[in-house]
């Protein structure tokens, strides 16, 4: 079907693993896309996902993926719009199968679908491999660990678009690579196109993190006002031939595409801009061009790049015991003070009558949280939520605690209400770089 | 500059916008001026040196700033900054989603002396 102006034209259909669902399927509907990206995993999100799958073999991919595909086949298959995603997670394979299985009950036939895997380094990687920016090497980890993974480039996805393939799914994609390696088949870059490659890397950035660009995680009432955040639409992208592209959304969809939106998300979890690091480029952020075209229509350009790293990033996930949190409301005249005498209350009895070591903090939420490390000071409240959170590997521990903080209901302060508690499994990840040697990935195509 | 009230205290947020990410235990905040002209007051204001002055609980390692002089904008990579990270931080908000708005409410440099 025609795309449309002769750019490639690339949305994204999710960025990240709970992102909604409704404004993907409008967009597959009427964005007369060439591809679809759904990011969907982080750094924790796969280490879960690889727990998921010790419990269950046929589990451990994105627990959205079957109401996703079953959303998003029937119109990306109509419309010529090929679907890439991260959403195998710790489970390519499984993932794979299930979307087979998908297209087959909703009678799509002819569906190739390309499983990508390779990016599971566990067991290759020497237990003496020391982290990549902290102290220590891997056998210090001392804990059971559930899962490795290498972020895989362009070049892992290319031959399954090479193949032909209408969904693409694999596991620890690196994310703006998926972007890329659908722009590199198209425009035909080489490995040796940096400035373009830097490009399509900055293009992929941007889209990533889905509404980010578009009005979410942006809008401060009164001052930075977005319209219609309830039906936000997810980004898409105009490329062109030399990697610059113009960012928009659908007409008619909620959120704003301006100047701003984009500067916000340009950084976004970059540290140095001329140097952001991905296994196919060193990509330089920091002499891009923003125009805003108005109309939620912005050109970017002059993203530049350097040789991709030598060396590929691996995430190691590993058991981390539980989070346990539980608190009590207090409402009214003297709430901070009755929320604070509750907070000393339960730091004695933790200590005293249970001999708690492990890491606890207490916040009065309302009065001081989120910035009580920062030294801010609490503002008076008359609705405070005493917050107890603890962090341990001894599941009885994470009990005692709920049950002390729920026995504040009538042993502690006056008028503590609204008690809730919770205990749940926790990861913790590392990071090491290997050789790419180590890494092969693999496509397989499957067909209904 | 947005007007404020005679005797309010002009803010970070009052002359530009700002986002935060986190990677590890380290936070990045972008923080953007709406106006150009406000960007001389924003890098007098907003310096490595200060973020660590500020917050030296909570910022534990080096901080670094990046300016990108054409778009107005300044990147602070604060390292060992998130509680040991969304995995090991015991604040509610382990992600450090919020360390944008610390940066927004640090007063500003206007130069005036205040009683």
């Amino acid at each position: 079907m025609a795309k449309g102006n002769g750019t490639f034209r690339i949305g994204t259909g999710a960025g990240f693993s709970a992102d909604r669902l409704d404004p993907a399927v409008d967009l597959a509907r009427r964005g007369r896309l060439h591809v679809m990206v759904l990011e969907c995993l982080g750094e924790r999100t796969v280490a879960f996902a690889h727990r998921d799958r010790m419990a269950d073999p046929r589990r451990g991919y994105n627990a959205l993926l079957e109401r996703r595909m079953r959303a998003l086949l029937p119109v990306c298959m109509k419309a010529g719009t090929v679907i890439i995603t991260n959403m195998g997670a710790a489970n390519p394979r499984a993932a794979t199968e299930r979307t087979r299985d998908i297209a087959r009950e909703l009678g799509i036939a002819g569906v190739k679908i390309a499983c990508i895997e390779g990016d599971d380094v566990s067991g290759l990687v020497p237990r003496s491999q020391p982290f990549m920016d902290e102290e220590g090497v891997l056998a210090d980890i001392g804990r059971p660990i559930v899962g490795m993974n290498a972020y895989l480039g362009a070049d892992a996805i290319i031959p399954a678009l090479e193949a032909g393939a209408n969904v693409v799914i694999g596991g620890r994609l690196a994310d703006p690579s998926m972007y890329l390696a659908p722009m590199m088949r198209h425009y035909g870059w080489q490995n040796s196109d940096l400035a373009k490659l830097g490009a399509g890397t900055l293009v992929g950035h941007l889209m990533e993190c889905g509404m980010q660009i578009t009005g979410g995680y942006f809008a401060d009432p009164g001052l930075k006002d977005v319209p219609d955040l309830a039906h936000c639409g997810y980004p898409i992208a105009e490329v062109a031939a030399d990697g610059s592209a113009v960012i928009t959304k659908l007409p008619g969809s909620g959120g704003r595409v301006n100047e701003a939106t984009v500067k916000e998300q340009l950084l976004y979890e970059v540290h140095d801009p001329a140097a952001y690091l991905t296994p196919d480029i060193t990509a330089d952020f920091s002499q891009v061009k923003l125009n805003d075209l108005g109309n939620d229509r912005v050109a970017v350009s002059d993203a530049d790049g350097r040789t991709r790293p030598e060396r590929l990033k691996v995430t190691i996930g590993f058991d981390a015991g539980v989070l346990a949190e539980a608190g009590v409301s207090y409402a009214g005249p003297s709430a901070g003070a009755r929320g604070l005498l509750a907070a000393q209350i339960v730091e004695a009895r933790l200590k005293e009558a249970h001999g708690i070591k492990s890491p606890v903090r207490i916040d009065l939420i309302g009065a001081n949280s989120l910035f009580a490390t920062a030294g801010k000071e609490g503002a008076d409240s008359e609705d405070v939520r005493l917050h107890v959170a603890l962090r341990t590997a001894d599941r009885g521990e994470a009990e005692l605690m709920l049950w002390e903080v729920e026995s504040l209901l009538c042993c502690g302060p006056a008028g503590g209400g609204g008690f809730r508690g919770s205990i749940t499994p926790a990861v913790e990840t590392k990071s090491v770089l290997v050789e790419r040697g180590l890494v092969k990935p693999t496509c397989e195509i499957f067909v209904t | 500059m947005r007007a404020r009230g005679h005797n309010e205290r002009l803010v970070v947020r009052d002359i530009a916008h700002a986002r935060a990410g986190d990677k590890g235990n380290t936070s990045n905040v972008s923080v953007w001026v709406y106006d150009p002209e406000d960007f001389e007051l924003l890098k007098r204001s907003v310096t490595a040196e200060r973020i660590k002055r500020e917050f030296p609980h909570l910022v534990r390692g080096e901080v670094t700033r990046y300016v990108i002089e054409h778009l107005h904008g300044l990147n602070l990579v604060m390292c060992e900054a998130l509680e040991g990270g969304v995995n090991a931080s015991l604040n509610l908000d382990s992600h450090g989603k919020s360390w944008s708005y610390l940066i927004l409410g640090l007063a500003l440099d206007t130069g005036e002396k205040r009683a």
